[in-house]
């Protein structure tokens, strides 16, 4: 989840740039097809980040000053 | 009573039988009047006076009795009392020594919760410039609440159905009662503390003001405002609005609400998504029209120096055609004249002349032609040409000239 997060702001500001950058028309039709290529991929990783449901419901506990990470049973949720 | 026994007084004594008076006749009261002169001393006595519009007491009140007093003195509340009269003997005052106070009108809780707004709100706790902006998308939220409670079902149910691509991670607090504000306020900080979180939200479910008032404590609008991660603070039903809500960089009504909001942003990022990708098409379609139109442009500008070049290419047609004819009518004349030369050549040459009876007469053998006598002399070898033969002849004798001669 840390990796995901770090980068999905990031890859976000890319794609808003290469969108500009793309609908400028100011640059050839290589540089183009490059930036274009990117910009699906990012796109479709950001999708796929938002699309995903492999979420994790974890209960922080506290023993000694210590934090550890417990599973945190969620089915209640699901029932209603 | 009047004279009989004149006892005279000391001060300490009148005081105390005034005390004593005081004391049995007046005894506990209620008060109610208005506090000014308000002061607090450093042993954590109260020392104030209570008012109306035409008298004033002295009042006091110990550390003891003020200790778990919710709201905050201060001078111009309206209050009622419960205490004793009491005489001050150093001083020659009488008081009332105050054991319980309340607020008139409003409770005391509430009026407690105004102080502390207002003391907060002085301190700049709910400036709009503090309030921190959410993350784009927060992939893994920290929920501070009770996990038995039906705030953390909400928003967990939400999620799932709306959001599960979220992480979330439950602090589990009580959310009522003496030990709830600690609590919550350590959950926020072992969150913060935890790290790989995106933001924090502090939630109960509805209940009635009391139930809330942990969420109005001071230390959890502290560590609220304090927090390094976004706060949503969603506490009770609408119409509860607590100070964790005034404190919170958002706040909403319901658990629910906090969910939502997580829901929506993802939705409108994955619609934020599509249109990039739509927009991204579109441009690159756009930017391969441009250049085919470009293309055939081109084309076409390419073909007219083809045109130009067949037209070169006729007009080279006509001229070389125009040449063959020049050359061809150079060559007649050329053929023309030179026939003509050849005529008047043959009228030069000497044969035509031998035609006419003349012949050549030529020294032999080196055949040179005899122009004058002095080329030859006797016994040379002559060749005679003729228009038609010729003959060799032995010269006999010379003659200077022709008319010498007599045969």
């Amino acid at each position: 989840m840390t990796k995901e997060k770090s980068t999905f702001e990031e890859d976000l500001k890319k794609l808003q740039k290469i969108v500009e950058e793309l609908s400028s028309g100011k640059i050839t039709l290589g540089e183009s097809l490059k930036k274009y290529e990117e910009g699906v991929k990012i796109a479709q990783s950001c999708s796929f980040a938002l699309a995903a449901a492999q979420r994790k419901v974890e209960l922080l506990m506290k023993k000694d000053g210590k934090l550890s990470l417990e599973k945190f049973d969620d089915s209640d949720a699901e029932e209603k | 009573m009047q004279k009989p026994n004149k006892h005279i007084y000391t001060v300490s004594e009148i005081t105390g039988v005034i005390k004593g008076l005081l004391e049995d006749n007046v005894g506990e009261i209620w008060l109610e009047g208005e506090i000014s002169n308000f002061k607090a001393a450093s042993s954590g006595h109260f020392y104030f006076s209570l008012k109306d519009q035409n008298s004033i007491i002295l009042a006091a009140m110990f550390a003891n009795a003020n200790k778990g007093l919710k709201f905050k003195l201060e001078d111009g509340l309206k209050v009622i009392c419960f205490g004793k009269i009491d005489v001050y003997g150093p001083r020659g005052q009488y008081q009332i020594i105050v054991e319980r106070i309340e607020p008139k009108g409003v409770g005391a809780q509430q009026l407690a919760f105004e102080q502390l707004k207002k003391k907060l709100a002085q301190e700049g706790l709910f400036d709009l410039s503090h309030k921190k902006p959410l993350p784009k998308m927060p992939f893994s939220v920290g929920i501070v609440t009770s996990a038995q409670g039906a705030a953390v079902r909400d928003i967990l149910q939400i999620l799932k159905k709306g959001a599960p691509c979220v992480d979330l991670v439950l602090r589990s607090v009580r959310v009522q009662g003496e030990q709830a504000a600690g609590e919550i306020f350590e959950a926020i900080e072992d969150l913060n503390n935890f790290g790989k979180l995106d933001l924090i939200i502090v939630s109960r479910g509805g209940g009635s003001t009391e139930d809330l008032w942990s969420f109005n404590e001071e230390i959890v609008a502290r560590a609220i405002y304090n927090s390094g991660l976004p706060v949503i603070s969603a506490v009770g039903h609408q119409i509860n609005t607590t100070l964790s809500d005034l404190v919170a960089d958002v706040f909403v009504e319901t658990p629910s609400a906090a969910a939502k909001i997580i829901v929506d942003k993802k939705n409108a990022l994955l619609a934020e998504l599509a249109g990039f990708r739509h927009e991204l098409d579109f441009s690159i379609n756009d930017a391969i029209g441009n250049l085919e139109n470009r293309l055939t442009a081109l084309t076409h500008t390419l073909k007219s120096p083809l045109d130009r070049c067949l037209e070169r290419q006729q007009q080279m047609d006509e001229l070389s055609s125009e040449l063959n004819y020049n050359i061809r009518h150079f060559l007649e004349l050329a053929f023309q004249r030179s026939n003509s030369l050849v005529q008047q050549l043959e009228a030069l040459s000497p044969l035509s002349i031998l035609s006419r009876g003349y012949s050549l007469t030529m020294l032999m053998p080196q055949e040179s032609i005899i122009k004058d006598i002095s080329q030859i002399k006797a016994g040379d070898k002559l060749k005679t040409a003729l228009n038609k033969g010729a003959f060799i002849s032995l010269v006999e004798e010379v003659f200077d000239d022709e008319r010498k001669i007599n045969i």
